[in-house]
C-alpha cells in the first residue's frame, strides 16, 4: 500500500541531506563542545555553523540563538524566564485562547504562581485583533505571547502590528512560531518579537532539538541550572548533531523559502478545493486568506473525525483530528472551540498539512480515498441518514 | 473483508487477536482480509482522583485497571508484535451515559446491578461494531469464551457457552441481538482458559503471564460504594438525607441504615446490628427508602419479574418455555418455568427456590449450552 504523510504539522519527515550533516557529529565528530582539543573543537564549529545558520533564517544575530530540546522548552524557558526576571510583585501577562499547550500550560502554571494572565480571544477568522492585545495591556503587563502560525488552523496572526504595539508600551514580545519558521518568511525585526521559539523536526530536522531567539539585552533567567553553556543561557552537553541538523533544515528551508511556499501552496489548494468540489457538508475553517501554505483544517458535517482518520490510515493516507496533543482525550480542541465550532463540528474536523516531501500524487491519492471514506463514515451516522433524507443541514449548521 | 477485534490488553483479547491474525492471513483464498485491533477507551481513571489513593491525584495514573496506559500499552505491544494496525478509540461519552450512569443509578435505585452485561449490550456490540464499520471493518471480535452458530433450518444466530464451563461469559451477552451475532466472532469459544495461556505463551505474546483481571473494570479501588460516592461528590448530586430504616419482614423497624445504594440482597455484614440469629438483606425498598432484613431461609424465593427481555431464540408465541435459568454470573442455575409476557418481559418460576434472587441482575435463559434470551430482574415476587 502507497503510504501517504499529509501530517506535517505534527511532525515532517527528515530531509537527506540533513541527516548527512547531521551523521559525522553521531560518529567521527563526537566531542563536547566544551572540550579544549580537536574533538571538541570539531563539535563546537559544528555548533556556531548551525546558530549562524538559524539567525540568518530569522534575520537574526547569531548571539541571539539559544540552543534547546524544542519548541515546547523553548516557549516554557521564553515565558517563565522572562516573568521570573521582571520586577514588580504583581505581574501580569497577555496571550491568546488559540495557542499550543506548550504556551497555554506554561501561562496556567504562571497563574498558579499568582501571576494574572489575560487569554485574548479570537473571531471565527482565526486570528488575533492587535486591538484586542492592546486592551488587555496592563500597567503590570510584563510579556505578551502570540504565536505565529496556529498549529491547528494554519491561520497567522499580525505579529507586526502587536510587536509595534508591545514595543510602545516597553513589554516583552515572545512568539510561538514553531508553525511558521522555515514556511514562510519570519523576521524577528519586521515582527518586532524579543523572543521566538522554533523546533528542528517541523522543517525537516530532527527531533528534539530547537531554538530560543533571545534579542540582544533581554533579560532572562534560565529554566534550568548547570554549566555555562549556551552564554549562561541553557546548560547542559550541546546535542551538536541534533543542533548541526537544525542548522542545516534552516538553511535548505531558508534558499527555497520561496519556491516552496507557492509549490505547498498549490497542493494545499488543489486538495481543498477537490474536497469542497467533491463532499457535501464540508467547510474550511479559519481565514483562507491568512494561512501558512502546508494547511487546511475542514470540518465535514455529520462525520466522527476519530473514525475518519482511522479509516484513511487504513487506506494509507495520515491525517489528523484536533491536534496530535489532545488525541485521545474528550476535549474538543481548544483551537476549535475558540473559533466558535460546536463540540461535535470540532470533532468532525480533519487537518491536513503538507510538506517539502509531498507531490501531486499524494493530492491525487487523498482526493481518491477521501469522498468515498466521508460517505461511510457519514452512513453509519444515525443523524446524517435523518438530515440527508431532508437534505438540511440544520442540526449541524454553524451558528 | 476486514474485521476490528477489541483489545483490552488482557491475555484473552490478545489471544483471541492472536488467533484471527493467523486465521486471516493464512486463507490464501477469497478477497484480502485484514484484521484490525481496537482498544476502547472507556473510562479516565484520573476523573475520580480520590479512588487512586493521593499519590495519584495529579500526573498519576491508575495501572492494572480497564483503561490504564498500561492496559492500552499491553494491547498496542500485542498488536505490533502481531503486526496488525492498531488504535485507541475514545468512547469515554457513551459510556458514562449507557454504562456508568444507570449503574449508579441502578444502585441508588435499590438494585444490584451489572455494569458487564450493560456494557456489552450498549458499547461492545452496539458502539463498537458503529464504529468498526466506520472504520471500514464489517465485523468485529471479542475475547469472550461463548460462541456463535447459525441454524441452518430457522438462518437465525444462536449463542452458544464457551466449551469451558468455569468461563462461560455467554451470561454476559444475553442482550446481543441478531444484527450483532451476525457481524461477530468469538475466537476463544472453542478454547479453555489454560489453552488459552498455552497458546498465549507458544505464541510469545507479551501479556501470556499477564493476571486475569476480577473487578467491575471502571471501580479502581474494587470497592462500587466508593465509586458511588465519589461519582456523585463529582456530578454534586450527594442525596439530600441518604439515611432510612432498617425493618424486618414483618416490617418492625429494627434500626437506622446510611443509604440503601450501600446494600444487596444476600449481604449478611455491615448491617451494624447483633441480635439473636445472623440477620441477611433480604429486599431493599427504594419508595420507602427501607432495607428489609431477615434470617437465610427468608432469602429463598421463586417467581420474580425480568424486564427488557431479549430472545435470541424467540419462544412460540403465548408459549412458556423450561429453561434452566441463571440469576446472576457465579449461580449454577436451577430448572425454570419461563413465561413471556408481551414482547419485552417475562415471568420466571423456579421449581426449587433460590437463594437471593436480586434486582439488577441478569437473569439468563439456557437451553443445555444455548442461551435462548434473557433479561433484568426487576421485581421479585
Amino acid at each position: 500500500m502507497k503510504r501517504v504523510y499529509l501530517d506535517n504539522n505534527a511532525t515532517t519527515p527528515l530531509a537527506p541531506e540533513v541527516f548527512e550533516v547531521m551523521r559525522p557529529y553521531l560518529l567521527e565528530d563526537f566531542g563536547n563542545a566544551s572540550s579544549i582539543h580537536w574533538f571538541g573543537q570539531h563539535a563546537k564549529a559544528g555548533v556556531e555553523k548551525a546558530r549562524e545558520q538559524v539567525a540568518r533564517l530569522l534575520s537574526a544575530r547569531p548571539s541571539e540563538i539559544v540552543f534547546t530540546s524544542g519548541g515546547t522548552e523553548s516557549d516554557n524557558a521564553a515565558m517563565l524566564g522572562i516573568v521570573e526576571a521582571a520586577r514588580g510583585e504583581r505581574k501580569h501577562v497577555v496571550t491568546t485562547a488559540i495557542e499550543h499547550p506548550a504556551v497555554l500550560s506554561t501561562a496556567k502554571s504562571l497563574e498558579k504562581r499568582g501571576v494574572s494572565v489575560t487569554y485574548v480571544r479570537v473571531s471565527a477568522s482565526g486570528v488575533i485583533d492587535p486591538g484586542d492585545v492592546a486592551s488587555a495591556i496592563r500597567p503590570e503587563t510584563v510579556l505578551i505571547s502570540v504565536m505565529h502560525a496556529n498549529n491547528e488552523l494554519g491561520t497567522v496572526q499580525p505579529l507586526d502590528e502587536i510587536g509595534r504595539i508591545a514595543r510602545e508600551r516597553d513589554i516583552y514580545f515572545h512568539t510561538d512560531a514553531v508553525q511558521s519558521v522555515g514556511k514562510i518568511p519570519v523576521d524577528v525585526e519586521k515582527l518586532a518579537v524579543d523572543l521566538l521559539a522554533l523546533s528542528a523536526h517541523k522543517l525537516n530536522g530532527p527531533k528534539g532539538v530547537g531554538a530560543l531567539y533571545v534579542r540582544k539585552g533581554t533579560i532572562l533567567r534560565p529554566l534550568l541550572h548547570g554549566g555555562h553553556h549556551e552564554r549562561d543561557r541553557r546548560p547542559g552537553t550541546e546535542n551538536v548533531a541534533g543542533i548541526a541538523g537544525l542548522g542545516a533544515a534552516a538553511e535548505i528551508a531558508r534558499a527555497h523559502l520561496a519556491e516552496e511556499h507557492n509549490r505547498v501552496a498549490m497542493m494545499r489548494d488543489r486538495l481543498e478545493a477537490g474536497i469542497l468540489a467533491n463532499v457535501p457538508l464540508v467547510a474550511v475553517n479559519g481565514d483562507r486568506a491568512h494561512r501558512v501554505p502546508t494547511t487546511t483544517n475542514l470540518t465535514f458535517d455529520y462525520l466522527e473525525g476519530e473514525g475518519f482518520v482511522i479509516a484513511m490510515d487504513l487506506r494509507g493516507i495520515a491525517c489528523s483530528t484536533g491536534s496530535a496533543c489532545s488525541s485521545g482525550s474528550l476535549e474538543p480542541s481548544h483551537v476549535l472551540s475558540a473559533i466558535g465550532l460546536k463540540p461535535e463540528q470540532a470533532r468532525a474536523s480533519i487537518r491536513f498539512s503538507l510538506g517539502r516531501f509531498n507531490t501531486e500524487e499524494d493530492v491525487d491519492a487523498a482526493l481518491k480515498i477521501l469522498p468515498g471514506v466521508v460517505e461511510q463514515l457519514r452512513a453509519v451516522s444515525p443523524h446524517y441518514r435523518k438530515e440527508a433524507v431532508s437534505s438540511q443541514p440544520s442540526a449541524f449548521s454553524k451558528s | 473483508m476486514s474485521i476490528a477485534i477489541a483489545m483490552s490488553g488482557g491475555v484473552d483479547s490478545s489471544t483471541a487477536a492472536a488467533v484471527l491474525a493467523e486465521n486471516y492471513s493464512t486463507n490464501p483464498s477469497g478477497p484480502a482480509h485484514e484484521v484490525v485491533g481496537l482498544t476502547m477507551q472507556l473510562w479516565n481513571q484520573r476523573r475520580l482522583p480520590k479512588l487512586l489513593g493521593e499519590e495519584a491525584g495529579e500526573g498519576g495514573h491508575a495501572s492494572g485497571r480497564c483503561c490504564s496506559l498500561d492496559d492500552v500499552y499491553d494491547a498496542r505491544a500485542v498488536a505490533n508484535f502481531l503486526n496488525i494496525p492498531y488504535y485507541v478509540i475514545n468512547l469515554e461519552k457513551q459510556f458514562e451515559a449507557t454504562v456508568v450512569r444507570p449503574f449508579v443509578e441502578g444502585y441508588l435505585a435499590g438494585e444490584t446491578p451489572i455494569p458487564c452485561s450493560l456494557c456489552n449490550t450498549e458499547i461492545k456490540f452496539a458502539q463498537f461494531l458503529t464504529t468498526a464499520r466506520q472504520i471500514g471493518a464489517e465485523r468485529i471480535a471479542t475475547g469472550h469464551y461463548a460462541r456463535i452458530r447459525r441454524n441452518p433450518e430457522t438462518g437465525r444466530y444462536q449463542l452458544l457457552r464457551g466449551v469451558d464451563r468455569s468461563k462461560d461469559q455467554a451470561y454476559f451477552l444475553f442482550g446481543l441481538t441478531q444484527e450483532q451475532l451476525a457481524h461477530s466472532e468469538f475466537p476463544l469459544g472453542e478454547m479453555t482458559k489454560l489453552e488459552v495461556r498455552a497458546l498465549a505463551r507458544a505464541r510469545h505474546l507479551p501479556v501470556a503471564e499477564k493476571p486475569d483481571s476480577q473487578e467491575i473494570c471502571f471501580v479502581p479501588t474494587g470497592s462500587y460504594r466508593q465509586f458511588i460516592d465519589a461519582y456523585l461528590a463529582e456530578q454534586q448530586r450527594q442525596p439530600e438525607s441518604p439515611a432510612g430504616e432498617v425493618v424486618s419482614t414483618d416490617g418492625h423497624v429494627l434500626g437506622e441504615h446510611q443509604g440503601i445504594q450501600n446494600f444487596t440482597v444476600g449481604q449478611r455484614k455491615g448491617l451494624g446490628m447483633a441480635v439473636g440469629a445472623p440477620l441477611y438483606v433480604i429486599a431493599l425498598d427504594p419508595a420507602k427508602n427501607r432495607v428489609v432484613v431477615g434470617e437465610d431461609r427468608d432469602l429463598f424465593r421463586s417467581r420474580f419479574r425480568v424486564r427488557e427481555v431479549n430472545w435470541i431464540r424467540p419462544p412460540a408465541s403465548g408459549d412458556a418455555v423450561e429453561a434452566h435459568v441463571k440469576i446472576r454470573h457465579n449461580h449454577p442455575g436451577a430448572a425454570a418455568r419461563v413465561e413471556a409476557h408481551g414482547s419485552c418481559e417475562a415471568f420466571v418460576e423456579f421449581h426449587q427456590p433460590q437463594r437471593a434472587i436480586t434486582p439488577g441482575q441478569g437473569a439468563v435463559f439456557y437451553d443445555g449450552d444455548e442461551v435462548v434470551g434473557g433479561g433484568w430482574i426487576s421485581q421479585v415476587l
